[in-house]
């Protein structure tokens, strides 16, 4: 049975659905984080399955930047959560609510 | 027929361990799964000939991201379990139905993409006569994507700072 | 069938058995050369001149008592010392040690694969050989192991940067990243990688000293610093397979080191023509010889310079043999532009 892209993009999607879910339902703010990182997996997994379908490298370089961007916003964002937990001593992304009304 | 076998394996492994992912209790555990979820994926960008993206994915991605995850969960050692009370006000059925049916939605943009034959796309200028999958993305980097290369590379140096200036102590 | 499937599964077998083997008697070669270099004999009494040591060293360790301790999260502890061990030796499926040879009729070549991406394989797979030490201080559920660990992954990390760096300058030279194509390199230029780049080669050496925790950079395994750093709570199996883990690290280092840097299965000076005469030794012997002295120069500084305190080592790292690897690669760059 022939491999098509609509076979990786519906692997894709699953992926990125997973990592929806994880986003909405986990009260951690680590598995929330990992959760994004599951969703630009998904995302680069759709770029270079295209990439390789029409032989054109363009895919993998976009997917290179997203790897990059995914890579600034996992330090920036394990920082803030490190300053955070510093001053409420808690990851639970529910009892992070000091601007809330 | 083994270029199958392969992409149903490894598409079941990542999704396991995608699952694994968000449902394990113990924090830990669940990077641990991450870890193996991207080196799955790696294996899937092998399959698909994008050898060098492969081999940065594991190099940056589960090298190096992971690990920081990893720093900041041992660092972040808490005396109570982190999901102990849950907030009511938070609507957690309204979730999973959304995100069925953003999937149902997704599945079905698909299956049409299936069936129309796809426009023939004209494909970027052709490289000239460098082959071999590292040096063709080298080349789309370093010539037509250039100005997006500079600009990523002060976004990681301006991401970097910004890390250190969160995460010290004293400034 | 037999060239897709039986030769590569022989060389498999082949290599991984010569590590093993070679990863136990690094044992024995470490204490004998530290003794030497302290003018004592070392390991004399197992065997003639101790050299059943290291059976006498496996028996006792595969005898003693499995503990593992109270409320540490069993799955990781066991997983730990595989984690460490298992990226040392898959590195060996793309290291070179000879050309194509014809050996009972057939043409085999003396590497298990050559991949396009080999150097960027052999790198990526290092950084994922930290999560051994990570893990081990996390598992043992512990205080001294868990700081230790931290302490050691966080050496790492930062010495891959500089490693790292410094092979970027070899692809630089040799415009390829498969193994196989450098040491062609290195032979159509005619001069070991290491005349032409040698601050690329001091900066790997020392990084790899501290990537692969030895002395001087061996704090966070150190006996005297925080009771035995992160394997405070290995015993038996596991604790000779994370010690087996940092020898197969360092053999895996010099062999990295001796293709990139020595010419991998060259003759010194391959482009003299007067020295053609060291032609009679195998190509597989010379590769040999060269990580050979890597490993002994390893063991030599051991034994010699004192041990580095946490940070200073963290301001050599980052401070002065990045900003070094750095430039290094820009004046490779300026000169590669400027010759062609």
């Amino acid at each position: 049975m022939e491999i098509t892209p609509t076979h990786y993009m519906l692997l894709s999607a699953a992926l990125f659905i997973i990592g929806v879910v994880g986003v909405m339902v986990r009260r951690n703010i680590i598995i929330i984080f990992m959760s994004i990182e599951l969703i630009l997996n998904a995302v680069n997994i759709n770029l270079i399955a295209y990439s390789a379908q029409q032989q054109n490298a363009v895919g993998q370089v976009f997917a290179i930047f997203v790897i990059a961007v995914a890579a600034a916003e996992a330090a920036v964002g394990l920082g803030i959560i490190l300053a955070f937990y510093r001053n409420k001593e808690t990851i639970n992304i529910d009892e992070m609510n000091l601007m809330r009304w | 027929m083994g270029t199958a076998i392969a992409f149903y394996f490894i598409s079941a492994c990542i999704l396991g361990f995608a699952v694994l992912v968000i449902t394990t209790k113990e924090t830990v555990h669940s990077v641990l799964f991450l870890v193996l979820d991207f080196l799955f994926v790696a294996a899937l960008y092998v399959l698909l000939g994008a050898q060098f993206l492969a081999a940065i994915q594991i190099l940056v991605y589960a090298g190096g991201i992971v690990v920081l995850y990893l720093f900041v969960v041992m660092l972040v050692n808490l005396k109570r379990p982190p999901e102990a009370h849950s907030d009511p006000r938070r609507k957690t059925k309204l979730g999973f139905g959304l995100a069925a049916a953003v999937l149902a939605e997704l599945g079905a943009v698909a299956a049409y993409a299936s069936k129309v034959p796809a426009r023939p796309i004209v494909p970027a200028a052709v490289v000239p006569g460098i082959t071999g999958n590292t040096e063709v993305v080298g080349w789309m980097l370093y010539t037509s994507y250039l100005i997006p290369f500079e600009i990523a590379s002060m976004l990681l140096l301006v991401a970097m700072i910004g890390a250190i200036v969160l995460a010290k102590r004293e400034l | 069938m037999i060239d897709t499937l039986l030769i590569p599964f022989l060389k498999i077998l082949i290599v991984l058995n010569a590590t093993l083997v070679a990863v136990t008697y690094m044992v024995l070669l470490e204490r004998k050369v530290i003794a030497w270099a302290q003018s004592r004999l070392g390991p004399m009494r197992v065997g003639p001149y101790g050299i059943l040591q290291p059976v006498a060293d496996a028996i006792k360790l595969m005898l003693k008592e499995d503990i593992t301790p109270v409320r540490a999260d069993k799955w990781v502890f066991t997983a730990a010392p595989i984690i460490s061990m298992v990226p040392a030796l898959i590195v060996y499926a793309v290291i070179p040690f000879g050309p194509t040879v014809s050996l009972f009729g057939r043409q085999v070549t003396l590497y298990i694969t050559d991949i396009n991406v080999g150097l960027l394989y052999i790198v990526s797979v290092a950084s994922v050989g930290v999560y051994g030490i990570i893990l081990a201080g996390y598992a043992s559920n512990s205080k001294f192991p868990l700081l230790a660990s931290l302490r050691a992954s966080a050496q790492l990390i930062s010495y891959e940067v500089c490693v790292t760096l410094s092979l970027v300058s070899i692809i630089l030279m040799s415009g390829s990243l498969s193994m196989v194509s450098i040491v062609r390199a290195q032979e159509s230029q005619g001069l070991w990688y290491m005349f032409v780049q040698p601050f690329a080669f001091g900066i790997f050496i020392i990084g790899s000293l501290a990537e692969t925790n030895r002395a001087p950079f061996d704090m966070p395994e150190a006996e005297q610093e925080l009771t035995g750093g992160f394997h405070t709570e290995y015993s038996g199996m596991r604790f000779a397979l994370f010690f087996l883990a940092e020898y197969a690290n360092m053999i895996v280092v010099s062999s990295v080191a001796t293709t990139l840097f020595l010419g991998g299965w060259l003759r010194p000076f391959p482009g003299v023509a007067a020295l053609s005469f060291l032609d009679f030794v195998p190509s597989w012997t010379w590769f040999l010889i060269k990580s050979f002295v890597f490993l002994y120069v390893f063991i030599w500084i051991r034994a010699t310079l004192p041990r580095y305190r946490y940070d200073q080592l963290m301001r050599l790292g980052w401070k002065v043999l990045i900003p070094l690897a750095i430039i290094n690669l820009v004046v490779t760059g300026i000169v590669k532009v400027l010759i062609s």
